[in-house]
């Protein structure tokens, strides 16, 4: 791998994070998100890995009281998305989220795909009918649901739904796309289709997970961050982290003796 | 023997045997099932007593329910009288607390549960709104007589009557549509935020598409409730004896479309039942309880319509 070649997309510098209630989730933590890389973060549960995600997208600001400090700044523009003077729709409309859980709307395949250029005022029925097969297509569903796009999401099945709601997050050709433990509600079949397809994601976007499951970051990450009680403790390319790590922390929990 | 360790042959649980166990599962499953005999004799009950009504009511009024019933004036004579002007009046002031009630409830259902900021202010508006829905109906009349009878010197006319009513159903909508709102789940607005939306998009695309069903149950409900109330209406000052419908909303010339209607004075159903029934003669009764029967069965379609709405609205709707 050519470290020189590498391009940051994004880092997050001095982050800190209060929940409205005063508790502090995240503690200074710092992280760069490699251009067409996958960055995953691992940790054990209440570690503020999906809090520190739910930063990227600003998605903390739709509960009244959370509050930031330090930045995320989102390259080549240099601009801090955690900036009172950023528009978090326009954060949202570079970056998006993949959930933990399916949550596809009530509505129509099609419209669910098509629903992130409806909210960019999309008009033209051609150029969203092309969007939306390109996405379907780039999530590895278009074979499945080609001939029923008109069918009601829920209809399909949980790994289908979660890769129609990979294909609404694609169909806006997002700079980085988030994904919150986007596995952890399938079943081991589903599971690999989605790590094969975010591997395949990474050429066109770069790609930052949270997992639980630590496997899933060795065979799918680049990098990998491992945090614990909201902190970052090591970040470094996913073959160190996991063979050879330079914290006594880390490795104890890759090696299972503690999380 | 330490103070820590239990001798099983001294503890106080004692294990069962497979006979007691059976026996204690038996006696569990008894009231499981003396549970669903008093749940089934109430609901009976409950049904019964309406059903009995209702058949008396249509038994009585059985020689009035016919076409004539309701194209007819009140009448001196009995044979004669109708309730045309008492339909006519309760649709024209069903469709007034529509118009008005509505939009009002459901914005202000959505802007208390989705804008308003969480603050002591808007903890008095929400108890006060709940606590709206229990009030009796004759204080929503004389509030009404004082502020659009004698302030707004709206006078003794449909669209008093109208508002009063939409008044009574308003915190029912504001209820029902909050709690409705309050039935999505968290995952598909932040779905829709993660996207890009703005709130008042996740509002228009989501939120309200989604909760319309339990929106329109309120909506119905209130209506069906406002449909039957006597003493508001009373209040405002509706007349009893009507021998002339109000101007037709419609016309077949330009501007094809008037509102003189709302001045007319009114009667409305429950109010010529009750004016029937307070005279002295049989035959009147016997247009009481036709009319009795029509209001029960207009509340009835109404609220089948409203079960029916629901399940067509969520039949798509799974969470």
């Amino acid at each position: 791998m050519a470290q020189n070649k590498l391009n940051i997309k994004a880092e997050a510098k001095n982050l800190n994070f209060f929940y409205a209630d005063g508790t502090k989730a995240l503690k200074d933590v710092s992280l760069p998100v490699y251009e067409n890389k996958i960055t995953a973060l691992i940790g054990p549960s209440g570690c503020g890995k999906s809090t520190f995600l739910r930063c990227f997208n600003r998605m903390h600001d739709l509960y009244p009281g959370n509050r930031y400090e330090g930045q995320i700044l989102l390259h080549p523009d240099n601009t801090n998305v955690l900036a009172k003077g950023v528009d978090p729709i326009e954060v949202r409309m570079r970056i998006s989220m993949v959930f933990q859980k399916p949550n596809p709307f009530p509505k129509s395949i099609y419209e669910n795909v098509a629903y992130g250029l409806r909210v960019r005022g999309e008009r033209s029925k051609s150029a969203v009918d092309d969007k939306v097969e390109e996405a379907l297509k780039g999530a590895s569903l278009w074979n499945e649901v080609k001939d029923r796009l008109q069918d009601l999401a829920f209809n399909l099945s949980g790994g289908q739904q979660q890769r129609l709601c990979i294909a609404r997050a694609l169909a806006t050709d997002p700079e980085i796309m988030l994904f919150d433990e986007p596995t952890s509600a399938l079943d081991p079949i589903a599971t690999v289709n989605i790590e094969e397809l975010m591997s395949g994601l990474k050429s066109k976007l770069s790609i930052l997970v949270v997992t639980h499951n630590m496997q899933q970051a060795a065979r799918i990450s680049d990098y990998t961050a491992y945090m614990y009680l909201g902190e970052m403790i090591e970040f470094d390319a996913t073959d160190k982290i996991f063979t050879n790590p330079s914290k006594k922390e880390t490795e104890d929990y890759i090696t299972g003796k503690f999380g | 023997m330490a103070k820590n360790t239990v001798n099983p042959d001294e503890s106080l649980i004692k294990p069962k045997t497979l006979e007691e166990v059976r026996a204690m599962i038996k006696s569990h499953k008894r009231n499981d099932f003396i549970f669903s005999c008093i749940g089934l004799l109430t609901i009976v009950f409950a049904l019964l007593t309406l059903l009995i009504l209702f058949v008396d009511l249509v038994m009585d009024g059985y020689p009035k329910l016919n076409y004539q019933f309701f194209t007819e004036f009140p009448s001196r004579k009995a044979a004669h009288a109708g309730i045309l002007s008492a339909w006519v009046g309760s649709s024209l002031i069903m469709l007034v607390t529509f118009i008005t009630a509505v939009p009002m409830g459901v914005a202000t259902g959505v802007y208390l549960e989705e804008y308003a900021p969480k603050n002591w202010f808007t903890d008095i508006i929400e108890i006060n709104v709940t606590n709206l829905a229990g009030v009796p109906s004759i204080i929503y009349g004389l509030l009404a007589l004082g502020l659009f009878v004698y302030t707004f010197h709206l006078g003794q006319t449909i669209v008093t009557a109208g508002l009063t009513l939409g008044l009574l159903m308003l915190p029912i909508v504001i209820v029902s549509t909050r709690e409705a709102i309050r039935s999505i789940p968290v995952a598909i607005r932040e779905a829709a935020y993660a996207v890009g939306a703005t709130k008042w998009q996740v509002m228009l695309h989501h939120v309200i598409q989604y909760s319309f069903g339990g929106i329109l149950t309120g909506i119905i409900i209130g209506m069906a409730r406002a449909l039957g109330e006597t003493a508001p209406i009373i209040t405002v000052g509706a007349l009893t004896f009507i021998a002339f419908l109000p101007p037709a909303p419609l016309m077949m010339e330009p501007p094809f479309i008037s509102f003189e209607w709302l001045q007319s004075g009114f009667t409305v159903l429950p109010i010529q039942m009750f004016s029937w029934l307070s005279r002295p003669e049989h035959a009147f009764h016997i247009n009481a309880a036709a009319t009795g029967a029509v209001i029960i069965m207009l509340t009835l379609l109404m609220n089948g319509t409203a079960i029916w709405l629901r399940y067509r609205i969520r039949k798509n709707i799974k969470w």
